[in-house]
């Protein structure tokens, strides 16, 4: 799977238009110097071999070096991806835990009105671009109020309450945004759950409408919600790009925009091939999770 | 304790219905009932689908399914008027006071926990019981019940039981809290008859040992008949009538008491195989992809022009496999089927439309095989105008003519499926294969979805259209009693194989096969005392080898 998105990635770098020796010297420079430097960074090579070449380094976990600064890719990306994922991981705390919780109260409250509060305010969320949002927050709670810092410049030696403290805005804005798609997929996972006829047997038990969700309609909604959290997380590390950006937040989301305005292209690559690999684990652990919450497929007959 | 333990006035439950295109409107399913309940006595509720019996039974909990709401009356448990309890009390008497053993046991339990874990739940959690004494009181009742190894068997999950065991674990469920009362819904409905027999007698047994009262839903009156004290006969939400279950069943008042007493006595004079046959089952062996096991093992039948073979079996004997490789859909790897003289195709894809017309099909859910955006005439007009080219005016009149065929008659021509009852449902279905003018018509399972007065009628109908079509059905059922009244010849189906295969005389008469015994003497009979009999037979048997 991952060598499939591997040629993928490679072909689509291909095709994208520009020249990383053109940008590098500039709209002057002379013909002969552009050769040159093209001969340099190896670009007249056929494209198959460089993808050989590419993939060979790949397997001896080597990302290549940037075509325009000439460091180690893997070293660069990795401060990155930490950022990233620290960023990420901060909104998956809050907002998994969140959604469920929303979830579970829209089905308690079911179309009275916590629950259509709940999903307005959801669906407004999600309706509105996130770059937007991101402004929004940080004009009123930035600049107006001041509790944050609207630049998310998170520098190494900083500690770690401080980080938080800077990353409070992008967090809050991610959490907006994949607030909604769990919480409504719990909704509805557990309310067509709520129509089995187990949920009658423990209705004509006697039980409270709490337990009987807690213990009767949950586990059994858990596989189409782990699905959909991950698919978030997913999101979180892959599609920060633009939080990151709006909040000059020194992630891989940048750093990928970055590059691509350069054209450089073994940088794209690089990163292409990491948010390829995330996304591809998350969705294999939703898979596991899946088959370990079933009990027809943990104890066989 | 004079009171009677369940005390019902004047009830009335009412619902509202969404019919498509038209504004809702409440509808009343049950117009005033009146019955009592003595503590440890049986009440038989029964009727056909639609009579009310299950609203009227969960109405002894207060509960209405769906948009289902009680809307008059009084309902007396324990001496206090349950519809005027709130949500607090209601929780206090459901579960401990009555519980409910549903129809399916397999959908009633909750596939994510541990049967022992469920069982004990509702006990536990009123405190009638701590954890430690209702699972000892549940490891008795699935010994009670006749459950294999019950004191490991609740650490399964309901997938690694079967029905009839799942079924015996919801009715320990509902004993487990010690109630006054247990609604049973059906319990026996979804099993095959051998297992059913089974059940009922642990049923019966376990109320007789722990004193409790029961109401006991079913639409079979001779399975009421063997467990219940009183029944209680509905109809259209009403009382027909109402007595002890010795009256009912040998001295009934009501015409509608009568009929359901005495179906299933259709008188079918058995012909003598009449050969050639027109579809002959030659030594086929089958089975399903990727699966090592012969579903089917060299069956050999045959089936007479104009004739009606049964093929009688429970659930997994392989009996609807077998309709299965006759229409093409699984081709087998052994035998071959020959139609009319000739071999066929074995995959249906490359069958000529002339055998695909000869050899017609009906299901048991006629609902499911309808598409339910046409009329009833372009259902019926579809297989003319395939098969025949007619169309318009030439195309109507023969779909009238079949409508008349199935006593139906040509107003129906604009309905939609929605629009008709089940059995009505059924018979547009037998409209639809006549209208190919075959020569075989395969019936699977075709009344086992419809009340018995329904099926009888729908029974009769084939029968009629038999004589008039020279149609000869291939019957599969696993019901004994239809095929009583329909078959010419039995086939007698046990995994995979005939066990038993001749004219209907002789394969319904002694000497029988084990299997056969088993079977034939797991049908109910409609009298009392039967269920002793047959248990008393077979201890003897046993314990005479």
């Amino acid at each position: 799977m991952l060598l499939m998105v591997s040629v993928l990635i490679f072909v689509g770098t291909q095709i994208l238009p520009g020249d990383v020796a053109q940008s590098i010297l500039g709209q002057s420079a002379t013909p002969q110097a552009l050769a040159n430097l093209r001969e340099e960074l190896g670009l007249n090579q056929p494209a198959y071999l460089r993808y050989v070449q590419w993939l060979g380094g790949l397997l001896q976990g080597d990302l290549g070096t940037s075509l325009t600064n000439g460091r180690d890719i893997g070293e660069a990306i990795g401060q990155r991806f930490g950022n990233t994922l620290f960023l990420a991981s901060c909104a998956a705390l809050i907002a998994v835990p969140l959604a469920i919780l929303l979830g579970l109260i829209s089905v308690l409250y079911r179309n009275r009105w916590p629950d259509k509060l709940i999903s307005i305010i959801a669906l407004a969320s999600i309706s509105v671009p996130e770059f937007l949002i991101g402004y929004i927050l940080m004009f009123y709670i930035g600049v107006q109020l001041g509790w944050a810092p609207s630049v998310s410049m998170v520098t190494e030696g900083m500690p770690f309450f401080a980080r938080l403290h800077a990353i409070a805005l992008p967090v809050a804005v991610l959490v907006l945004v994949v607030l909604a798609h769990m919480m409504r997929m719990t909704r509805a996972a557990i309310l067509n759950v709520m129509q089995s006829p187990y949920i009658e047997t423990a209705e004509l038990k006697g039980l409270g409408m709490f337990r009987i969700i807690r213990k009767h309609a949950f586990p059994n909604a858990i596989a189409p919600v782990v699905n959909v959290v991950m698919l978030n997380l997913a999101y979180l590390v892959v599609g920060v790009v633009v939080v990151e950006v709006v909040f000059v937040y020194p992630g891989m989301g940048q750093f990928l925009v970055d590059h691509v305005a350069k054209r450089d292209v073994p940088v794209v690559q690089a990163c292409g091939l990491i948010f390829a690999s995330v996304y591809i684990l998350l969705n294999m652990i939703a898979d596991i999770v899946s088959i370990m919450a079933n009990p027809r497929l943990r104890h066989p007959k | 304790m004079s009171d009677p333990l369940v005390r019902v006035r004047g009830l009335k439950i009412g619902a509202t219905i969404h019919p498509p295109g038209e504004p809702s409107q409440d509808v009343e399913i049950v117009k005033g009932v009146d019955f009592d309940l003595a503590r440890g006595k049986v009440l038989g509720l029964i009727g056909e689908s639609g009579a009310g019996k299950s609203t009227i039974g969960l109405s002894a909990m207060a509960y209405g399914r769906g948009g289902v709401r009680i809307t008059g009356g009084e309902v007396f448990v324990n001496g206090r008027d349950i519809l005027r309890l709130r949500e607090g009390g209601l929780r206090k008497l459901r579960g401990a006071e009555v519980t409910y053993v549903s129809q399916s046991a397999a959908a009633s339990f909750n596939p994510a926990r541990r049967i022992l874990a469920q069982v004990t739940e509702a006990a536990v959690l009123h405190g009638k019981f701590s954890r430690r004494e209702a699972e000892a009181r549940a490891v008795d009742l699935f010994r009670k019940l006749g459950l294999p190894d019950p004191e490991n068997i609740g650490q399964r999950y309901p997938h690694q039981v079967s029905g009839g065991q799942l079924q015996r674990c919801m009715t320990a469920l509902a004993l487990c809290p010690q109630p006054d009362l247990v609604i049973f819904d059906e319990p026996t409905t979804a099993l095959d008859v051998t297992t059913q027999i089974d059940v009922l007698k642990a049923i019966k047994d376990v109320i007789a040992l722990t004193g409790v009262a029961a109401i006991y839903i079913t639409h079979d009156l001779a399975v009421v008949a063997q467990i219940a004290d009183d029944i209680m006969v509905l109809r259209h939400g009403k009382t027909v009538e109402y007595g002890s279950t010795d009256q009912i069943i040998n001295t009934p008042r009501e015409d509608y008491t009568k009929a359901l007493v005495s179906v299933r006595e259709i008188d079918h004079q058995e012909q003598p195989p009449a050969p050639p046959p027109v579809l002959s089952v030659q030594g086929v062996s089958a089975q399903y992809r990727g699966m090592d096991r012969d579903v089917l093992s060299g069956i050999n039948v045959d089936l007479s022009p104009g004739q009606t073979l049964a093929i009688v079996g429970e659930s997994g004997s392989g009996k609807s496999t077998l309709a299965r490789v006759i229409t093409g859909l699984l081709p087998p790897y052994k035998g071959r089927v020959t139609f009319d003289g000739h071999d066929l195709t074995p995959d249906q894809r490359s069958r000529p439309r002339e055998d695909l017309r000869q050899l017609q099909m009906i299901y048991q859910m006629a609902d499911v095989a309808m598409n339910p955006r046409q009329t009833v005439e372009t259902i019926i007009g579809r297989p003319l105008e395939f098969y025949f080219g007619l169309k318009g005016a030439e195309r109507r009149k023969r779909v009238v003519a079949l409508l008349d065929q199935i006593e139906m008659g040509a107003k129906f021509l604009d309905r939609y499926p929605a629009e008709l009852s089940g059995g009505q449902k059924q018979r547009v279905c037998i409209a639809r294969a006549l209208a190919a003018d075959p020569k075989v018509i395969i019936c699977d399972e075709v009344t086992s979805a419809l009340d018995p007065l329904v099926a009888d009628g729908i029974l009769k109908l084939l029968l009629n259209l038999q004589k008039e079509a020279e149609v000869a059905y291939l019957f599969i059922t696993h019901d004994l009693a239809t095929v009583r009244a329909i078959a010419d010849s039995i086939a007698v189906m046990h995994r995979g194989k005939v066990v038993r295969y001749g004219p209907k005389s002789d394969v319904l008469s002694p000497p029988f096969d084990d299997y056969t015994d088993l079977l034939l003497s797991s049908v109910p009979e409609m009298r009392l005392g039967w269920l002793e009999d047959v248990i008393a037979h077979r201890r003897m048997e046993a314990g005479g080898e």
